[in-house]
């Protein structure tokens, strides 16, 4: 890989655009078009405001995934994780260590994205020092953070105490900029930031070259190991800053909080056209993937062509014939 | 009142008179339950803690031993290790009746006195005794409540827990409270219990049906997602919103007056601290405790809603 791909990806031909890019958003296309059928509220601005800010938490703990399996990681703990943060985060906010509701909030951001980083640093380094399968790692500190994660609420939930501060902290998830949700802005953001790192930066190409081939990327004399340790940071901030929107909605953490999200995260990454084996990573296509999970789920309720037991059945096979579209796409 | 204090008084002082070395025999229960997975349990869990620790105080001879187990297949594994220590008597609550039947009727077979709480095992004759909430009730008083409240006509959404045997027979109990009235089931969809499930699907709800005059989520946690959707699209169809179990918080709401949630329906975590209570008196005071438990699922109004609100509790 040398120096001019970067600049020139973004200025190919029309006739040159990867078909297997654009799939998941032809996916997604379809969806609405088959949401819309079913039912007219579907295309209603507040139900399409609802399911964009629904998907705030997996598209952006996504994000992050794409960087670890891109480098040809995995990282299950990413659910627990998110609890834990929103656990330790409530924990501090109800401390009132700051005075001031701004302050306090402000604090607690940064505390949380601390931890988030730290989290993930740990897993980094496990994996990477303690050569240990990020399979095992991970799984490992997925039960360690819901434990601790239960450990702190006794076993209920842990609830920001002050209605002030809740009533202060709450339009981040349902407030809006110029009828733009925020948390929907907050996806923008680190999809931008996100697509910036893996494509125009050094660092970004790293994570491509040590997941296709580890060991042309050592001889390279990329430092492979502190590649991958950086993938779960990243992973570590996005999980915090899906907590920072998270937060807010329900002002509570509690046992489920998170659960199944690294499932649902792996999932959004690999119906965006990123590969499980690592070496080729798509940003916008995993928060296209997060969306439309979503949007499946959603267009599920809202339709009442399908008994609610199987419901589980029908998402399941939506998802497997998105991916078969985006193959075929892929072959022409 | 007082009557029933002296009574239990005397009662107490003739045990410890009589019965002084009796407090120091040497009992071992065992308690196996579900792993905080949701707010229930997560009750569950902390009266199996706090009843282990009153127990052990006022039976210097009694070991209780508590043990979680995250799903069926861990918690019959757990079954067979704590069976392995020796114990006297197993008080459990079981993630899936039909799957445990089994592991637990090989603890009976070695003589363990069995207590059962909450879900029914498939072969009835394995408990020796029974505690649970009353699920079909609990449905019932729901259905009746919003049918009296709505005055027989309404249109109604349903949030259902997870697809298992609880969640059927409150279903059921439900549509028998509001029998022979006009009010209309709009949809059921699954919150598996969780607040955020919950908050999706109540969204989908209210873009889905422009006119919606109750909500019956049959659990407290879910109530709490439930709420913050109607808050956020600003809908004032909705009159009133009914949860179930008791989670203080909801408690609180119905003691305060809130006009969104004017009642809770009872199905207390605390019933596994009544089931090692029993169990344990079975052992230390010679009471007849053999049987089935039923608590009832008790409407909680702003009247009596002090009587069961307990602001120590997690859930």
């Amino acid at each position: 890989m040398n120096n001019i791909t970067a600049t020139q990806t973004a200025r190919r031909p029309l006739s040159d655009i990867d078909l297997r890019a654009v799939a998941p958003f032809v996916a997604l296309a379809a969806l609405l078009v088959f949401g819309a059928l079913i039912n007219p509220n579907f295309l209603g601005l507040d139900n399409l405001t609802n399911v964009a800010t629904r998907s705030a938490f997996i598209a952006i703990i996504a994000v992050g995934a794409t960087f670890v399996i891109s480098a040809g990681g995995l990282d299950l703990s990413v659910g627990s994780m998110a609890a834990f943060v929103a656990g330790t985060m409530i924990l501090f906010l109800n401390s009132g260590a700051v005075s001031g509701d701004t302050g306090m909030i402000a604090a607690a951001m940064l505390m949380a994205l601390a931890t988030g980083a730290l989290c993930g640093l740990a897993n980094g380094l496990i994996t990477t020092l303690g050569r240990i399968e990020p399979f095992i790692v991970t799984l490992g500190t997925m039960g360690i953070f819901r434990a601790l994660t239960i450990y702190l609420a006794e076993g209920g939930s842990i609830a920001i105490k002050s209605q002030e501060l809740r009533a202060a902290y709450r339009p981040i998830y349902f407030g809006d900029v110029l009828g733009v949700p925020i948390p929907v802005i907050v996806i923008l953001a680190v999809g931008i930031i996100g697509a910036f790192i893996f494509y125009r930066t050094r660092f970004g190409r790293h994570v491509t070259a040590v997941g296709s081939n580890e060991d042309v990327a050592r001889y390279s004399g990329i430092s492979v190991n502190r590649v991958r340790t950086l993938t779960y940071v990243i992973q570590g901030l996005c999980v915090a800053i899906a907590v920072l929107v998270y937060v807010p909605r329900l002002g509570a953490a509690t046992p489920t909080t998170g659960l199944l999200w690294e499932l649902q995260a792996i999932t959004a990454v690999v119906i965006g056209g990123t590969a499980l084996r690592g070496g080729v990573g798509r940003i916008w296509g995993t928060i296209c993937g997060a969306l439309i999970l979503e949007v499946v789920g959603n267009i599920m309720v809202l339709s009442d062509l399908v008994s609610e037991y199987l419901i589980g059945a029908v998402q399941g096979a939506i998802i497997i014939i998105a991916m078969l579209i985006q193959r075929s796409l892929g072959r022409r | 009142m007082k009557a029933i204090f002296a009574g239990l008084a005397a009662l107490a002082l003739a045990s410890v008179a009589t019965m002084a070395g009796a407090q120091d025999k040497k009992v071992h229960i065992a308690v196996s339950i579900p792993a905080a997975d949701h707010g229930w349990t997560g009750g569950v869990v902390y009266h199996a803690e706090r009843a282990k620790k009153t127990l052990e105080a006022r039976y210097p001879g009694l070991k209780i031993t508590v043990k979680t187990s995250p799903d069926g297949a861990s918690q019959a594994n757990a079954l067979e290790d704590l069976t392995a220590q020796g114990i006297d008597a197993l008080v459990t609550l079981p993630h899936n009746s039909d799957e445990l039947t089994d592991p637990i009727r090989q603890v009976k077979e070695k003589g363990t006195f069995v207590t059962v709480v909450d879900r029914a095992l498939s072969d009835r004759s394995i408990q020796d005794l029974y505690v649970a909430g009353n699920n079909p009730e609990l449905g019932r008083v729901a259905g009746e409540y919003i049918k009296k409240e709505l005055g027989g006509k309404g249109d109604v959404v349903v949030i259902r827990g997870l697809p298992i045997v609880i969640d059927e027979e409150r279903q059921k109990g439900f549509d028998e409270g509001i029998k022979g009235s006009e009010i209309k089931v709009l949809d059921r969809q699954f919150g598996n219990w969780s607040r955020d499930d919950a908050f999706k699907v109540m969204q989908d709800y209210l873009a889905k049906y422009k006119k919606i005059d109750a909500v019956w989520c049959q659990d407290d946690d879910m109530a709490v997602g439930v709420l913050e959707a109607i808050q956020q699209a600003k809908r004032t169809d909705i009159k009133f919103v009914v949860g179930g179990a008791g989670m203080k918080d909801m408690i609180k709401r119905v003691a305060d007056g809130d006009s969104m949630i004017p009642v809770d329906v009872l199905y207390p975590p605390a019933m596994i601290a009544t089931a090692m209570e029993l169990t344990a008196g079975n052992f230390y005071d010679q009471v007849p405790v053999r049987g089935s438990y039923i608590l009832d699922a008790t409407l909680v109004t702003k009247e009596n809603a002090k009587e069961f609100y307990f602001p120590d509790s997690p859930f």
